[in-house]
């Protein structure tokens, strides 16, 4: 099966001396990710985890792999937050680590880190900004 | 000095001392360029709990921190690479790879390895040390084919090293004592008979006074010959006779060492050269080389202080010791032998329970100096702080022991709450009661997790999780917080108070219930507790609030390793039709499925992708299957036997009883899995006493059991009513479960739940059979309403095509299957690929 990816190349001033180019990579269509959950998006060789944080109206991604065991997994954790700053968080359905869905950091005492990506929302399609 | 002005430090050995002293430095400064040269191949690991590798832990959980730690910190770390050579004039040292380094100031931390006497013969196959993780990877391959196994040593190690050979499966197993007694340096003579007894129950065999003089065989180990010329035929030996610290690149650099080996360190942990240190179980200290993490995480924390310019200088050092793991408790503490008449001596004894506690007692009767227990040590904690922080002990000094008027010892010396404030709790990583006290009060910490990882007190040997426990709770109840069994950060309230709110205000979604009673988003822990909650009530398709549920709730499917899903169909009570066995086979030859007959009496299919569950259960909903709820906290299965139908002692038709009560009650979401099962006479051939509920034919009727738990805590279920029938067997059934569903705590099972209720078993039969509540009514309408909306989820998801589009793996490549779960071949089926 082929997949065609939609990169959209977007140029902007960041202070008029630095021209910087985003990847976008259309992931889905923002009624394919069930509300306060994830789904598993594939981009070139890598699997991005994307979640619908209804209950926030926010979107996150990160990397589909826990870290742990190496299982490619974390779109099938449940979301949440933690903390007096209500930090958004996934937990991983294997052994229930959790991981920020803002820093990536491990939240429960270990030292694992996972990729974060931007996410933004565009006529109703999921956009993650891949490099 | 380097180029970027930072002094090296440069560590030999990557033990847990050298680590500890990686990670003190660098909290305590940056200004260090830091190098580890390690001789095993892993980052140091937690040497103290290395036999729970024989329990199923894996290297990687024994690990202190991941390679990636010392990346992040800047450390550089060498794995795999032995220093041979420090050379002193030039301070740099030389790597057996070739490697040389040059350094400021030099760290040995090269640990002992263990002492292997010159027996004749010790050199044969068969014979092993345990130190290291390779050490045990060796002895659990050999001991594999092993029958008869001995130890040489019968000291803490020796002793750990037997439960771990038992373990591992060999039926025999010998420990070889040269002394008198066992753990000569710890206990009595009457303490070591009391052990040797409970040892010899666990199927340990102790020989004491023995001295072997060769050890036999052709080629690989077959016997221990001794010097009374007795002898013992074995084709395992492990030898636990003491450590040799590791002094040879010490000694080569002409460093100072003991008459007996180690390297001298005066109290700043300094050898007899200014710029290198020594710390851990290769240092000589007072003349004693400590075979203790404590001492050695300790002589870390000094030498870490005076590189960094400042002083701190080694004290004495405790060493009390508990011993872990045996399945005997063993514990000795202060000075375990003065004796009279330097002293006063309290002994109690109990052969009967194999319990031997002896106190020893200053002779103004003060304060308590040390002592030994056997068989009961659950007051080592607070008896070791009673002796350490010199607290006046009670007027009648056994109490110490025996607990006063009936209160729990722990009591009798005023609990860890009376501790004075400097009180060491955590001797691993030296914190004291205030430490922990002031992370509760100051920085608001509630939780064992948080208290771990704020004072990282609990975090070495563990000893001191039960005093962490009790200062947690003592200090938020002394703080004025009232504690309750809630929920989660998120809401307030435990499960039953919960499941009425929803209940009296007809809440139906998670939503509506975290906007009124909860706070922030929610999490993995009040999520899928108010999906069970919701489900006990509503009995609502748990799809349609997909993202509360667990993974093997969203997925209707048990997650394996690798991430792909387990299939089981329900065979109620079971009993299958030839047709249905052949569907079974058929479905997973199609989807390549491995399959086994489960402890359950119905059969798993295992390592579907996500992708084709819904294929795979169309076929099977097609032959008549529906789901057997394996994923969920519900009913799992009734089990039978075959009963009278075809069985000659049968009394009643035991399959036909389970498989009515399985229907009934298949889909039935609870706050843990619930299991069933029906025997047709007393001989119990379904084992139904060791399920939540049981029912077991009698001559007149039916007795009805409750509240029995298999798993890692087994229970038998107690008799709620004998010689019913079966209309007052299902009544009372209904309301035993709903009355569950609606009180217990989260993933509590039933036995669970019975053991934590007030009034027990008593309350319980009062409730049910005489309705003393007055609720039975509505329980039994409550399990009517979830019969009359039961309906099979799998056959629901199937028929929606939206929800049948959840499963797959890629959102944007809804066919193609994880590349990543992947299998290997096994006796003609596969296994999941081991991560
Ligand atoms: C498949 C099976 C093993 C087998 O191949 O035989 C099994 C497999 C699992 N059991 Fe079990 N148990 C199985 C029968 C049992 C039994 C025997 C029985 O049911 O008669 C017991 C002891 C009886 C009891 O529960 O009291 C049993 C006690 C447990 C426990 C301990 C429960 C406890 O209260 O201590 C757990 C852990 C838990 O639930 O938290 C557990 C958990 C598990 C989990 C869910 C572990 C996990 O979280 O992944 C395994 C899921 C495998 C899967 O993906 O399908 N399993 N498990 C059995 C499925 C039975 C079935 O047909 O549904
Ligand atoms: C089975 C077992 C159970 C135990 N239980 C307990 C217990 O319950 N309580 C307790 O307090 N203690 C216990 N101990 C003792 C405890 O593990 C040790 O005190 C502790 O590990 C000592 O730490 P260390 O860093 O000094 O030595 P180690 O942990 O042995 O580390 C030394 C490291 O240095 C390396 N090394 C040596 N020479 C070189 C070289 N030339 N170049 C590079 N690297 C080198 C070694 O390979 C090793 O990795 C137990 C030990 C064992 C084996
Ligand atoms: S099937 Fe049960 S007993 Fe076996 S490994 Fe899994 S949880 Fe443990
Ligand atoms: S694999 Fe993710 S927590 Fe273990």
């Amino acid at each position: 099966m082929m997949h065609t990816f939609e990169f959209i190349g977007v140029t902007h001033d960041i202070d008029s001396t630095l021209i910087v180019e985003e990847k976008w990579l259309f992931a889905c269509h923002a009624d394919d990710v069930p509300e306060n959950g994830g789904v598993c998006v594939k981009s070139n060789q890598e699997q991005i985890a994307v979640f619908n944080f209804a209950r926030r109206g926010e979107w996150f991604a990160t990397q589909n792999l826990c870290p742990h065991k190496q299982q490619m997994v974390l779109s099938r954790g449940m979301i949440g937050s933690t903390g007096d700053q209500c930090e958004p968080k996934v937990a991983c359905p294997f052994h229930k680590k959790t991981f920020s869905l803002v820093t990536g950091k491990c939240l429960s005492g270990d030292e694992y880190q996972i990729k974060t990506y931007p996410v933004k929302i565009n006529d109703g399609k999921v956009y993650i900004q891949v490099e | 000095m380097n180029q970027n002005g930072k002094l090296t430090i440069v560590v030999i050995g990557n033990g847990m001392v050298g680590y500890k002293f990686c990670e003190k430095l660098i909290r305590k400064s940056s200004n260090f360029n830091i190098v580890v040269f390690g001789e095993e191949p892993r980052p140091a690991y937690d040497r103290v709990h290395l036999s729970e590798y024989f329990n199923g832990k894996s290297a990687d959980d024994l690990s202190l921190a991941d390679i990636s730690w010392y990346a992040e910190n800047g450390i550089r770390l060498h794995l795999c690479n032995p220093i041979k050579k420090i050379d002193r004039h030039s301070k740099k040292i030389y790597s057996f790879k070739g490697d040389e380094q040059s350094y400021d100031y030099l760290i040995l931390a090269t640990g002992s390895s263990a002492f292997v006497p010159n027996i004749p013969g010790i050199e044969k196959d068969g014979v092993f040390v345990y130190r290291k993780i390779e050490d045990l990877e060796l002895i659990k391959s050999y001991g594999c084919k092993a029958n008869k196994a001995a130890i040489i040593g019968g000291g803490l190690l020796g002793l750990e090293a037997a439960k771990a050979l038992l373990d591992l499966g060999i039926k025999e197993t010998h420990v070889i004592e040269f002394a008198p007694r066992l753990m000569p340096r710890q206990i009595d003579n009457s303490g070591s008979m009391m052990l040797q007894s409970k040892l010899l129950e666990l199927g340990v065999q102790v020989h004491l006074n023995k001295n072997t003089s060769t050890v036999n065989g052709n080629g690989k180990i077959e016997s221990l010959i001794f010097s009374d010329n007795s002898h013992l035929d074995i084709d395992m030996l492990v030898i636990s006779a003491g450590i040799k610290p590791r002094d040879e690149l010490a000694q080569m650099a002409g460093l100072e060492l003991g008459p007996r080996g180690g390297i001298a360190v005066n109290d700043q942990c300094k050898t007899s050269d200014d710029y290198i240190y020594a710390i851990g179980e290769c240092a000589l200290y007072n003349g004693m080389v400590y075979g203790l993490v404590a001492p050695g995480y300790e002589m870390a924390e000094v030498a870490a202080v005076n590189i960094c310019g400042n002083t701190k200088s080694l004290t004495g050092f405790d060493m009390s010791t508990k011993l872990k793991l045996i399945g005997v408790d063993v514990a000795s503490f202060g000075d375990a032998f003065i004796a009279e008449p330097d002293c006063r001596t309290i002994v109690f004894e109990d052969r009967y329970k194999g319990i031997y506690k002896r106190i020893n007692i200053s002779n103004d009767g003060k304060f308590l100096l040390g002592g030994i227990l056997i068989g009961d040590a659950t007051s080592y904690n607070i008896l070791l702080q009673t002796v350490n922080n010199r607290i006046i002990i009670p007027p009648n000094p056994d109490d110490l022991i025996m607990g006063s008027r009936g209160e729990p010892v722990e009591k009798a010396g005023g609990g860890v709450m009376n501790l004075p404030g400097q009180a060491l709790i955590c001797s691993c990583e030296a914190i004291s009661k205030d430490a922990i006290c002031s992370a509760v009060t100051e920085q608001g910490v509630t939780t064992m997790e948080a208290l771990k990882k704020c004072t990282k007190a609990g975090t070495g040997c563990g000893g001191c999780i039960p005093m962490m426990k009790d200062l947690l709770l003592g200090t938020m109840q002394a703080n004025g917080v009232y504690i309750k069994n809630t929920l989660c950060e998120h809401f307030n309230y435990s499960r039953q108070e919960l499941f009425d709110l929803v209940k009296i205000n007809s809440l139906k979604t998670y939503n509506e219930i975290l906007e009124l009673y909860g706070k922030g988003d929610g999490c993995e822990v009040c999520k899928p507790a108010i999906a069970s909650i919701l489900a006990g009530l509503w009995n609502d398709l748990i799809l349609k609030q997909e993202t509360i549920q667990d993974s093997n709730d969203r997925f209707l499917a048990n997650i394996q390793k690798g991430g792909t899903y387990s299939v089981v169909p329900r065979i109620a009570g079971g009993e299958i039709t030839p047709d249905k066995l052949i569907t079974i086979g058929q479905v997973a030859k199609k989807y390549n499925l491995y399959t086994k007959i489960t402890g359950g009496q119905r059969i798993d299919l295992f390592g579907a992708h996500l992708t084709d569950l819904p294929e795979i259960w169309e076929e099977l909903i097609d032959a008549g299957f529906e789901s057997g709820h394996a994923y969920g906290k519900s009913l799992r299965t009734v089990k039978s036997c075959v009963g009278s139908t075809w069985c000659r002692f049968g009394l009643h038709d035991s399959v036909s009883f389970a498989i009515e009560i399985e229907n009934r009650y298949k889909g039935l979401r609870a706050p843990h899995k619930l299991k069933g099962g029906v025997s047709g006479c007393i001989r119990e051939c379904a084992e139904a006493q060791s399920k939540d509920f049981g029912i077991i034919a009698t001559e007149k009727g039916w007795n009805l059991y409750i509240c029995g738990n298999g798993g890692s805590k087994p229970q038998h279920a107690q008799l709620l009513a004998g010689d019913i029938n079966r209309e007052t067997c299902i009544r009372y059934l209904d309301r035993f479960l709903m009355f569950y569903i609606k009180t217990a705590d989260p993933l509590t099972r039933t036995a669970t739940w019975l053991n934590k209720m007030e009034g027990g078993m008593i309350y319980l039969k009062n409730v049910i059979t005489n309705d003393s509540l007055g609720i039975a009514a509505e329980l039994e309408a409550a399990m009517q309403q979830h019969i009359n909306t039961y309906r099979c989820e799998w056959k629901a998801a199937i028929e929606n095509t939206e929800m049948r589009k959840r499963f797959s793996h890629f959102v944007n490549a809804p066919k193609e299957k994880d590349p990543n779960a992947q299998f290997v071949a096994m006796r003609e089926q596969v296994k999941a690929k081991e991560w």
